[in-house]
């Protein structure tokens, strides 16, 4: 079943279509990763699902209905987008941020009930940042930062969660963390995570979906232990490289071809 | 001890920030105090119990004069524009997204700038006189932030408005306003130029009861809406993907909160003259105070604005007395070093 539907979908910014006539499901219930080379139209495609880019053509339909024509506080009780690198106003605390992820069920009588306070204390629970609430949100570190982010979308308490690039900027041990965190919750809740991702080996081992774009439309879908192959990665990143079995996951593993140093030991398989 | 105060009904709920409310009402306190001391000093010093019974009614005829007639209508006045200034600037902030924008910023406070000079030079004739009275320049210096509002949406429009366009636009046209109000000046008769640039220095001298009249419905008119968007204002601050992501039409609203902002900043500039620094100083001060989210940070930088013009305007009365120096000299005084402390400080 699916969540997001696109039909004949064309996005541009100016003349030139970046997604053209595309026609894309995204699975209900799992962690879709759009992948593919910079400017491919990733990160426009799911700006365009969370209806902050008008379509040149066709639609985005969410759980069967056009969100272009849905009222689009409506839409925020479905949806929620977390941007690539979002900035906090300066001073702003962790609550305060994390709270305007219940704008959409908020009126101005209504600025904090039961409802809006159990959904901001179990995001930050989920998060673990109940002891940075009353911080400054600029004072955070960059992996707590993100969670804070993270939290906000998770307190607006929608069934699907689109994230662009959630781990840029981070450390390895945050963007486990952080991809860990959203594993979790599609595990334990069900929620659909719709993201994009730039590591292609993480990606491998935390969705159940892969999207590939390549020349405005899609390359190729499907699990990544189907769809990844050398093929692909020299179609969709013009790069040549060897895809094995992850030695500890099993998932995928893309190891790309290029210059550098190679210490030669009896199981280094030999390339080029 | 918990920091907030939770009011959870049927039919409503809110989160009050406890340390918050406190500073707000010790601002409107401090508010109250520099207002009381600004009614009582002056050429004639009047002593603060004094003050009272001439507010109540019940002071010696020629306290009750001073005070009633001349003193407070003018510090009045100098709370309410210093207020809508500091407000103006709060919501330009917000919705630009930049510390550093202010009604001056970007032009608003240029163009009626230019219109009130415009004004006083046009229709001057040969021997000086006004060929039309003086009671219009508010209405031109109004007309005139509007207009530069309006144009800067307008250039500023690409499929929507967006922040950084805004603020480029509003800078663009702020240098041409300026140069086009000093060509205006060179080429006026010279008693006006000086008349001129007291009014572009801003002042809140010889006002009247007719100013506080005309000015006031302005500011209370505005409350109402801001009291209304300043949810929405705190969600604009995350950017425009976000904004839009929460359910809110980015632009619809953006448009709505620059008029408010044109209306309060061109109703100050139309009485107290182009006074400088407060939209941008004012909302900085408060941020310190009562925190970014714009519930506290509203009220807070009306009241820090409304004070500082009303000090200003104080010592502008008494340093250098029996000379008269306009308050908008002391408010840059204070504020040029404050905003060039900011741009070191964003390095």
């Amino acid at each position: 079943m699916a969540v997001l539907t696109t039909s004949n979908l064309t996005l541009a910014y100016g003349k030139e279509p970046i997604i053209d006539e595309l026609n894309l499901q995204i699975p209900k219930g799992k962690i879709t990763v759009l992948i593919g080379s910079n400017g491919c139209g990733k990160s426009t495609l799911l700006r365009s699902m969370a209806r902050l880019l008008t379509p040149k053509g066709g639609h985005v339909l969410l759980n069967g209905k056009d969100v272009a024509k849905r009222s689009t506080k409506q839409v925020a009780k479905e949806l929620a987008i977390l941007p690539q690198g979002p900035i906090a106003p300066e001073g702003l605390t962790v609550l305060q941020l994390v709270k305007q992820g219940r704008f959409p069920y908020q009126s101005w009588l209504q600025q904090w009930s039961q409802e809006d306070e159990q959904a901001v204390m179990n995001a930050l629970r989920a998060t673990n940042l109940i002891p940075y609430m009353e911080t400054p949100v600029d004072s955070l570190s960059g992996g707590q930062r993100q969670r804070a982010w993270i939290a906000m979308t998770l307190a607006q308490g929608t069934e699907t969660i689109l994230l662009d690039e959630p781990t840029t900027y981070l450390d390895m041990t945050h963007q486990i963390e952080i991809l860990d965190l959203l594993f979790e919750l599609n595990e334990s809740e069900k929620r659909t995570i719709v993201m994009v991702l730039h590591d292609l080996n993480l990606a491998c081992r935390y969705a159940h979906h892969i999207v590939a774009i390549q020349d405005k439309t899609v390359y190729a879908e499907g699990a990544p232990e189907d769809i990844m192959n050398e093929q692909l990665v020299e179609d969709v990143f013009q790069m040549s490289s060897t895809v094995i079995p992850d030695p500890v996951f099993g998932t995928p593993m893309c190891i790309p071809y290029g210059k550098g140093r190679v210490v030669r030991h009896v199981n280094t398989p030999q390339y080029a | 001890m918990r920091k907030y105060w939770v009011l959870q009904r049927k039919s409503f709920s809110f989160l009050v920030d406890k340390k918050t409310t406190v500073s707000i009402f010790a601002l409107i306190l401090a508010a109250v105090v520099a207002m009381l001391i600004s009614i009582g000093v002056g050429d004639m010093y009047i002593p603060p119990w004094d003050v009272f019974q001439a507010l109540l009614g019940t002071g010696i005829d020629i306290n009750q004069l001073i005070i009633l007639e001349f003193r407070l209508p003018r510090v009045l006045v100098a709370f309410i524009a210093g207020a809508s200034l500091a407000l103006s600037g709060a919501i330009l902030q917000g919705i630009i997204r930049n510390p550093l924008a202010s009604p001056d910023m970007i032009g608003i406070t240029g163009g009626a700038g230019f219109a009130a000079v415009a004004f006083l030079t046009m229709f001057s004739d040969d021997s000086n006189n006004l060929l039309l009275s003086i009671n219009y320049l508010p209405l031109f210096a109004f007309g005139g932030a509007t207009i530069v509002a309006f144009l800067i949406y307008v250039l500023a429009w690409k499929d929507g408005v967006t922040p950084i366009r805004l603020i480029l636009i509003g800078i663009g046209l702020m240098a041409l306003l300026q140069a086009l109000t000093t060509l205006m000046m060179l080429i006026g008769p010279i008693y006006r130029a000086s008349q001129a640039t007291i009014w572009l220095t801003g002042t809140v001298y010889g006002t009247s009861w007719n100013e506080v009249k005309a000015l006031l419905p302005w500011f209370i008119g505005m409350l109402p809406i801001l009291v209304l968007l300043v949810r929405r204002l705190n969600v604009q601050g995350f950017g425009d993907d976000l904004t839009k992501g929460a359910g809110i039409s980015v632009h619809r609203e953006r448009f709505l909160l620059l008029m408010v902002c044109t209306a309060l900043a061109g109703s100050a500039v139309a009485f107290a003259g182009a006074m400088g620094f407060v939209g941008l100083i004012g909302p900085h001060i408060a941020r310190r105070i009562s925190g970014s989210s714009f519930g506290g940070l509203l009220p807070a930088s009306a009241l820090i604005g409304g004070i500082m013009v009303v000090l200003a305007d104080l010592a502008g009365r008494t340093l250098f007395s029996p000379l008269e120096v306009p308050a908008g000299v002391f408010t840059a005084a204070i504020g040029a070093p404050y905003f060039i402390y900011l741009l070191f400080k964003n390095q």
